[in-house]
């Protein structure tokens, strides 16, 4: 008998009568609004999280933003930018002391610029999926991240969020679905929290009103 | 005589009660009766309730223990018991442990339904707000872990010594973990005993009350122990000697 | 793993005389608590999402093999194979093989709690592959060459002056006169030193959080990222993963992330959650050739349909360990095997065997706060208590024990005959301890009076004053 056979074999043995299915519980109250509230749940669940955030009222303000960032934080003024026509048709050549580059990342760069599937308001998270578009590495190999989501894929709740997901990819899930909250962070020294683990020690959120 | 019928209320006087500190009896019986229309009845036949069977792997004692509690309590109209863990044992466990036994597990059950602890009887049962009794002392509750968590009682203790004369209540801090004792625990692992319960002394005396009260013989034993091994001043008694007015007798682990 | 739960007495004894360890425990008792009280406070739902979780999980045992069968085939169907392992042996067997055929010389591991029930790093080490943890606590404790002692935080028995130690014994190549003072320059020294490893790893291993059924689909939770650069670099990933972990859906994964992270940690989410199902895309810029499940059962079927079942339902947390007064005392490497504090007390004998770990269920005070923070609502309690009952019929304890139980239940049935005795007792003990009130100490009773006194009865039983005063 193969060990498959014998563990289910076993199982069946042992199993009680199927139990009906309960439902995946209440769905909580906190992330149940829209328009403006839903934003600033985002934000205000994204800061608590440890992520900074900034507001854009459209998207054409993203280049100057994230050089701002760069700047006002010291950081080199490089960004690998995701291969995703939302980031890369932006106008970067307004931000002439900004170097870009386009692509996936080996660990040489510092500085990611990716989009976002959705945000998740209720816990202030990001829905990242893989794709030619969105590799996975440039959510977890650049010391910071900067993740670009539109206002109008804020989700509230977790179940709007599978909701989307099933609408944009049907059955089968993207290789790599990332819910990000916030940046990388350890508490296995003495239980005190230190920002960039092994992941990006900064997530900078770009919340864009229009795109 | 008045027309209310009064209720028959079975005192389950608990062994550590009737073997350690009988005062803490004859104070339950003075508060039942003075809050309500009860008469309390202290059956003969009555022993322990089974823990230590039960929370040893002795399932087949713990039964008989429980077969015969059942028995002798389960005519009156409420069951009051002066400890948590012995009052969770009969109204959490007893179902549980008998539910196989058909001519047992509803007679278990109904006696579940009307098994109180002391405190907790005062308070839901009986809604009992007279106590009058002075108590000029700072004293701390240690909640023991059958009432917060098989009970769910807390506030009930706290209510009653707010009414107490003259009586001062600080909040022990960290209050929800074990002291320690665990009944047969504290013999078979006494150095992680003594460790929770010197965790336990220390958040006592760090509030500054002279007394601390609980409602389990138990917990109180273990941390009067502790208390006095320590040398300390601060004395543990049962909360139904201060509610009921009869704190003149010395302190657990107190000489005469 | 080689257990020493059997020596749990010896064990405990040490880890309460060890003060590096009792430091670093304090942590324990202080952060995990408030955190996730908070956190709790800060959800009104909480309470009836715990329900929630008990109900589903509760519903998924009660189907795990079509479950299992349907997760299987969306897994083959998304390019990616599962391997079904009864025994830590066949998982051992699995996972080498795999890197055998990829010709994998360093493996890159994310935490996965299974890995430390089959031993896969010693196997692998002993085949010349060389495994290397890259969780910041798991690093740190591989390096001191110790299992973890907390499901979610392995190193939490080790203080800062120990990791700095521990790093300045294993970094030979670094400055020796370098500041490791701030924890901040530990973690940034970790980070660098496995950046290497990450990047050039042949093989990937996570454990899995869930597993889900409907989509293919393993999940990881982590902080650190460190489980998502494993399985993302390197060209093969294995998900190595108890077969309890299915659920049906990404709604009921949902669910569980819900009560997951605050129970843990006490945050509202973990930094990182990651779906994963099956191998690269075409177009994919980077991820895994290839995707393989590793279902370890391991005596986990065995425990459907009996007492306890209702184990199965744990998803890792450690809350119950965060709040377990035994395991601030004694912490996790004291309790022998895999699994410490309440969760494990009660996992290890059913995985292990009872004889071979008689002492955990015993080394509880039942005072239920397990029970009380549990996100599924483990009755652990209960459990504990079926472990005893098993003991004692088997006769695990020796006869001391038994015979003072009968004892005692032969007089307690007897009220007669009690009551007699007990008059009898008290009244020599009330006689001897009425001056000072206690005994300090007292034959028989050395493991009460070594630690405190024992105080004396008041004299007279509380029946027999009963009696006459009517």
């Amino acid at each position: 008998m193969s060990a498959r056979d014998e563990i289910l074999n076993r199982i069946r043995a042992g199993r009680a009568g199927p139990k009906p299915y309960p439902g995946s519980g209440p769905v909580p109250q906190r992330g149940q609004v829209g328009g403006e509230e839903r934003k600033a749940l985002f934000t205000r669940m994204a800061v608590q999280a440890a992520a900074t955030v900034d507001r854009a009222s459209s998207r054409a303000d993203v280049p100057s933003l994230v050089k701002n960032y760069l700047s006002q934080h010291n950081l080199p003024a490089e960004a690998r930018l995701a291969p995703d026509p939302r980031i890369t048709e932006l106008d970067w050549a307004s931000q002439p002391l900004l170097n870009t580059s386009i692509g996936g990342t080996d660990g040489s760069h510092p500085v990611s610029v990716t989009g976002a599937f959705a945000g998740i308001a209720e816990t202030g998270t990001l829905a990242l999926t893989s794709g030619a578009s969105s590799p996975t590495l440039l959510n977890f190999l650049p010391e910071t991240h900067i993740a670009v989501v539109d206002a109008k894929d804020l989700t509230g709740t977790y179940e709007e969020l599978w909701e989307r997901l099933k609408a944009q990819y049907g059955e089968v899930m993207p290789r790599t679905l990332n819910l990000v909250t916030g940046p990388s962070r350890s508490g296995d020294i003495e239980q005190t929290i230190l920002m960039g683990a092994h992941g990006p020690k900064r997530l900078h959120i770009i919340l864009v009103d229009e795109p | 005589m008045n027309g209310t019928p009064r209720k028959q209320v079975g005192l389950f006087v608990t062994c550590l009660v009737d073997l350690y500190r009988p005062v803490v009896g004859f104070a339950a019986i003075a508060l039942i009766e003075r809050s309500g229309p009860f008469t309390v009845v202290v059956p003969d036949a009555q022993t322990c309730c089974g823990q230590p069977g039960y929370n040893s792997g002795d399932k087949e004692s713990a039964l008989a223990i429980a077969r015969q509690v059942v028995q002798a309590f389960e005519g009156f109209d409420h069951v009051v018991v002066p400890s948590g863990s012995c009052a969770g044992m009969i109204k959490t466990h007893y179902p549980e442990l008998l539910a196989g036994d058909p001519a047992f597990a509803a007679r278990a059950k109904a006696l579940a339904d009307k098994t109180y602890e002391l405190t907790q009887f005062l308070r839901d049962v009986a809604q009992w707000d007279g106590v009058y009794s002075e108590f000029a002392q700072t004293v701390t509750y240690h909640d023991s872990c059958s009432s917060l968590r098989e009970l769910q009682v807390k506030k009930q203790p706290r209510e009653l010594l707010a009414k107490v004369g003259g009586l001062k209540f600080k909040e022990l801090p960290d209050s929800e973990p074990c002291c320690g004792f665990g009944g047969t625990f504290c013999v078979k692992f006494p150095d992680i005993s003594n460790r929770m319960v010197e965790d336990k002394v220390a958040n006592i005396e760090a509030t500054g009350a002279d007394v601390v009260l609980a409602a389990d013989m138990g917990c109180l034993l273990n941390i009067a122990g502790k208390l006095k091994r320590k040398g300390s001043k601060i004395e543990a008694r049962h909360v139904a000697e201060v509610l009921a007015g009869m704190a003149q007798d010395s302190a657990i682990g107190e000489g005469q | 793993m080689q257990s020493t739960s059997h020596l749990f007495k010896d064990n405990a004894a040490r880890a309460l005389n060890d003060a590096h360890l009792q430091q670093a425990l304090t942590h324990v008792r202080t952060k995990f608590i408030t955190k996730r009280q908070d956190a709790m406070d800060a959800l009104p739902e909480f309470d009836a999402l715990r329900d929630a979780a008990r109900d589903l999980k509760n519903h998924v045992l009660s189907r795990l093999d079509e479950y299992l069968v349907e997760f299987e085939g969306n897994v083959v169907k998304n390019g990616g194979r599962v391997h079904w392992c009864a025994t830590p042996a066949d998982a051992r067997k699995t996972i080498l093989d795999i890197c055998r055929t990829a010709g994998a010389k360093t493996v890159t591991k994310g935490k996965t709690m299974v890995g430390e029930e089959i031993g896969i790093n010693d196997h692998l080490a002993a085949n010349g592959i060389e495994p290397i943890e890259t969780d910041l606590g798991e690093y740190i404790i591989q390096l001191r060459n110790e299992p973890p002692s907390h499901i979610i935080a392995p190193s939490v028995h080790v203080t800062r002056d120990q990791v700095e130690a521990t790093f300045r014994k294993i970094h030979t190549d670094l400055d020796p006169n370098r500041n490791l003072t701030e924890p901040s320059s530990l973690l940034h020294e970790a980070r660098v030193k496995l950046r290497g490893r990450f990047l050039v790893a042949d093989v990937g291993i996570t454990g899995a959080n869930f597993l889900i059924a409907n989509t293919g689909s393993t999940t990881i939770v982590t902080n650190e990222g460190n489980g998502d650069l494993t399985q993302t670099l390197p060209r093969i990933h294995i998900v190595l993963a108890g077969i309890e972990k299915i659920v049906p859906s990404l709604q009921d994964a949902g669910l569980l992330l819900r009560v997951l992270a605050r129970s843990a940690t006490g945050q509202e989410m973990s930094a990182y959650t990651t779906f994963s199902t099956g191998p690269r895309r075409p177009g994919d810029v980077d991820g895994p050739d290839e995707f393989h499940v590793v279902l370890v059962d391991n005596g986990r079927s065995k425990l459907l349909g009996t007492e306890f079942e209702e184990m199965l339902r744990c998803i890792r947390c450690g809350a119950c360990l965060n709040h377990c007064p035994i395991y601030h005392n004694v912490g996790g490497h004291a309790y022998g095997w895999v699994y410490a504090g309440p969760i494990g007390a009660i996992t290890t004998p059913a995985l292990i065997g009872i004889e071979h770990a008689s002492p955990l269920p015993e080394a509880s005070s039942l005072c239920g706060r397990c029970e009380q923070v549990c996100p599924v609502r483990i009755p652990i309690p209960k459990m504990l208590r079926h472990w005893r009952e098993e003991a004692f019929e088997r006769r695990l304890h020796g006869n001391r024990a038994r015979w003072a139980l009968k004892a005692w239940a032969a007089l307690a049935t007897r009220p007669a005959l009690y009551r007699l005795a007990m008059r009898v007792g008290v009244g020599v003990l009330g006689m001897l301890g009425s001056r000072r009130g206690r005994f300090s100490s007292l034959p028989l009773a050395e493991a009460w009076t070594r630690h405190r006194d024992l105080p004396a009865p008041q004299g007279r039983t509380f029946m027999a004053m009963y009696r006459g005063k009517k």
